[in-house]
């Protein structure tokens, strides 16, 4: 027994220096980034990976994912996983359309209309997971299926297909949802070009990022939302709303996955009711790729955008480089692998000194 | 506030589950200042009481008086405006994030205007670090340091820090020690000791008896959900409470038994004393 209480501090020894190191995760990401980044500029230089074109073919596709790993993060951070977007995506994409096209709404009623229908389904993501308990992979399965369902039978029923078009909705309008974009300065030979054909979506993720940022990093919602996913019960008792923050995560996500929908849809000027499966994973794998704990409280958004630049360069960078296509999905399970372990270890060092009281 | 009014007492409190009875009968009363320390083994209704005391669970009968004056809590969040802080086993911090951010969690200091308001970091760090530091723990510096990086003494020390700095003035320690090793539990026995002179009325909750007794004024033996025993500091000695808290039987019982057993035993305690050792 504790007879002989000994009344020296536990001093402090080296491990402390090296917790600094591991203080940010999204060091790591960026680290990964790098390593990538040159890999596929040697190897796909041929290919032009690395003009302002073949740039935009990765940033592009990056952006629509990283929108919606963004709010995803925040989730996974907070300990809940959202699966839903699969059919927010498609869901965005027609209730635009149907909006402008069906019942000839203008396009920016018809955005907040998209908005208001994501939110609500959000919300009832949030509710569910909030209210029953069970856990957010199976709540945001059943809406995913239900969500999915829903946009074939709207689409059918009241556009009596599930390929809708949506032409041309005005410049403004086009300008700020789906175009491409081009900065090309001085004319001839001289012209430099900063980039080109990037579509409207990848400034909308600069947005979002930088939204996120504030929010997580800077506003006091940052801590709340990590809060939860480090010990819910202890930030219940601090006085946080827990379950009012948590519905309000669920409803980002949602309408984050509408908002590359509607990209999509106005960018291709048509929707389609098909459920987008890969981008659940897609949106997970530059979550966890950024440098987001799997166990939640943890996670950095600067490591998010780090981790979707890499999944977009991983999977379109394949293209600029002799090998083989099918490698992509090689490559992109041997990266995601990498960042569980590094995430894991890094997770392990931060709490090691505990003196093991985690375990218990 | 009369020197003599408690800062929290329970008068009779009851407790049940649907038909189960969990806590009986309850009276206790501890005083600003004053370390009340609840001893009880597993299952012995502590955790109950705790979250009662905490505004969880509101009595079945019997009343919750605070400053004297009858109160019912309509949560936690009530019972921590009324300055009730309970710190849990492992502080109710969060491992991965930074002291000052834990030490401020939902009521982050914040500057800039309107909507935009930004977590002061550099404010929160430097109180959380003084906070700390005057509750003895030196060691902490850096409030960007991660709480996962602190020992279990040192997190409990600055759930406690951050419970007195928030103005509580009844403070509940949920087994602060259990989970610690010697020079850790001692860390925190100092910290409570500290919150004592402070004039906070102290509710320790432990099993184990060695730290109770280095700081408890006043001691409670919870058994089956009823009080057993009740008694000062220096009236009881280490074997009798831990006697006490094993039995399970009632006060009179327990005290016959053991004192056949220190009859029969030339003065050494009953067999529970070798399995605390063993």
């Amino acid at each position: 027994m504790a007879d002989t209480q000994d009344k020296t501090n536990a001093e402090p020894d080296a491990r402390f220096s090296l917790l600094d190191l591991f203080r940010n995760p999204a060091a790591g990401a960026f680290a990964g980034l790098v390593i990538i980044f040159v890999f596929f500029s040697i190897f796909g230089w041929e290919k032009n990976f690395l003009t302002p074109l073949g740039a935009s073919t990765w940033l592009n596709f990056a952006s629509k994912v990283g929108i919606i790993a963004l709010p995803i993060g925040f989730l996974m951070i907070a300990g809940e996983l959202d699966i839903s977007v699969g059919a927010l995506i498609p869901a965005g994409g027609i209730v635009l359309a149907m909006s402008v096209e069906n019942f000839g709404l203008n396009i920016w009623v018809a955005v907040a209309v998209t908005f208001a229908v994501a939110a609500f389904i959000g919300w009832i993501n949030g509710v569910l997971v909030t209210r029953t308990g069970v856990p957010s992979l199976i709540v945001t399965l059943a809406t995913l299926f239900v969500v999915a369902g829903l946009n074939a039978y709207f689409s059918k029923q009241i556009a009596g297909t599930t390929q809708h078009s949506l032409p041309d909705v005005g410049v403004v309008s086009e300008f700020i949802l789906g175009d491409y974009h081009s900065w090309i300065i001085g004319e001839g030979d001289s012209r430099i070009t900063i980039f080109r054909s990037l579509q409207s979506s990848f400034f909308i993720w600069i947005l979002v990022a930088v939204a996120c940022y504030y929010v997580l990093h800077l506003s006091p919602w940052g801590n709340w939302i990590m809060a939860l996913g480090g010990d819910q019960e202890s930030a219940r008792n601090a006085g946080i709303p827990t379950d009012r923050l948590k519905i309000v995560l669920f409803m980002l996500s949602a309408m984050a996955g509408a908002l590359v929908g509607m990209t999509e849809g106005v960018l291709a000027n048509s929707a389609s009711t098909t459920t987008q499966f890969g981008m659940i994973f897609n949106s997970i794998i530059c979550v966890v790729v950024g440098g987001v704990l799997l166990t939640g409280g943890f996670g950095t958004v600067t490591g998010t955008v780090f981790g979707t630049l890499t999944f977009g360069i991983v999977f379109q960078g394949i293209n600029f480089t002799t090998f083989d296509k099918d490698l992509n999905m090689l490559f992109i399970g041997v990266l995601l692998l990498a960042a569980v372990l590094m995430n894991d270890s890094f997770r392990k060092f931060a709490s090691r000194a505990s003196t093991g009281t985690k375990k218990k | 506030m009369s020197d003599n009014t408690p800062v929290i007492e329970l008068r009779n409190v009851d407790k049940s589950f649907g038909p189960i009875d969990v806590l009986h009968e309850i009276s206790l009363k501890v005083g600003a200042g004053e370390v009340l320390c609840l001893l009880g083994d597993n299952g012995a209704g502590k955790s109950t009481l705790i979250k009662t005391l905490a505004g969880v669970h509101a009595p079945t009968r019997g009343e919750i008086l605070v400053d004297g004056e009858p109160v019912s809590f309509s949560g936690p969040r009530d019972a921590q405006e009324r300055g009730i802080a309970t710190v849990h086993q492992f502080g109710g911090t969060y491992p991965l994030m930074s002291i000052g951010r834990n030490f401020f969690m939902g009521v982050e200091p914040t500057k800039g205007f309107g909507p935009f308001k930004i977590f002061d970091r550099a404010k929160a760090n430097k109180i959380a670090v003084e906070e700390v530091q005057k509750m003895g723990i030196t060691r902490i510096t850096d409030g960007d340091r991660l709480v996962g990086g602190l020992s279990g003494g040192e997190r409990q020390s600055l759930a406690i820090a951050r419970a007195v700095y928030f103005g509580a003035r009844v403070l509940i320690l949920d087994e602060p020690t259990a989970a610690l090793g010697v020079k850790q539990a001692a860390h925190v026995l100092r910290i409570v000791n500290e919150a004592k002179k402070r004039g906070l009325a102290v509710i320790f909750i432990t099993h184990q008896v060695m730290h109770a007794m280095a700081v408890g004024d006043h001691f409670a033996v919870l058994i089956r959900g009823a009080i057993a025993a009740d008694f000062r500091k220096g009236e009881k000695s280490r074997e009798e409470i831990a006697d006490l808290m094993a039995g399970g039987e009632s006060m009179a019982d327990l005290e016959a038994s053991i004192e056949g057993y220190m009859e029969t035993h030339d003065g050494h305690p009953p067999k529970v004393g070798q399995e605390a050792s063993a």
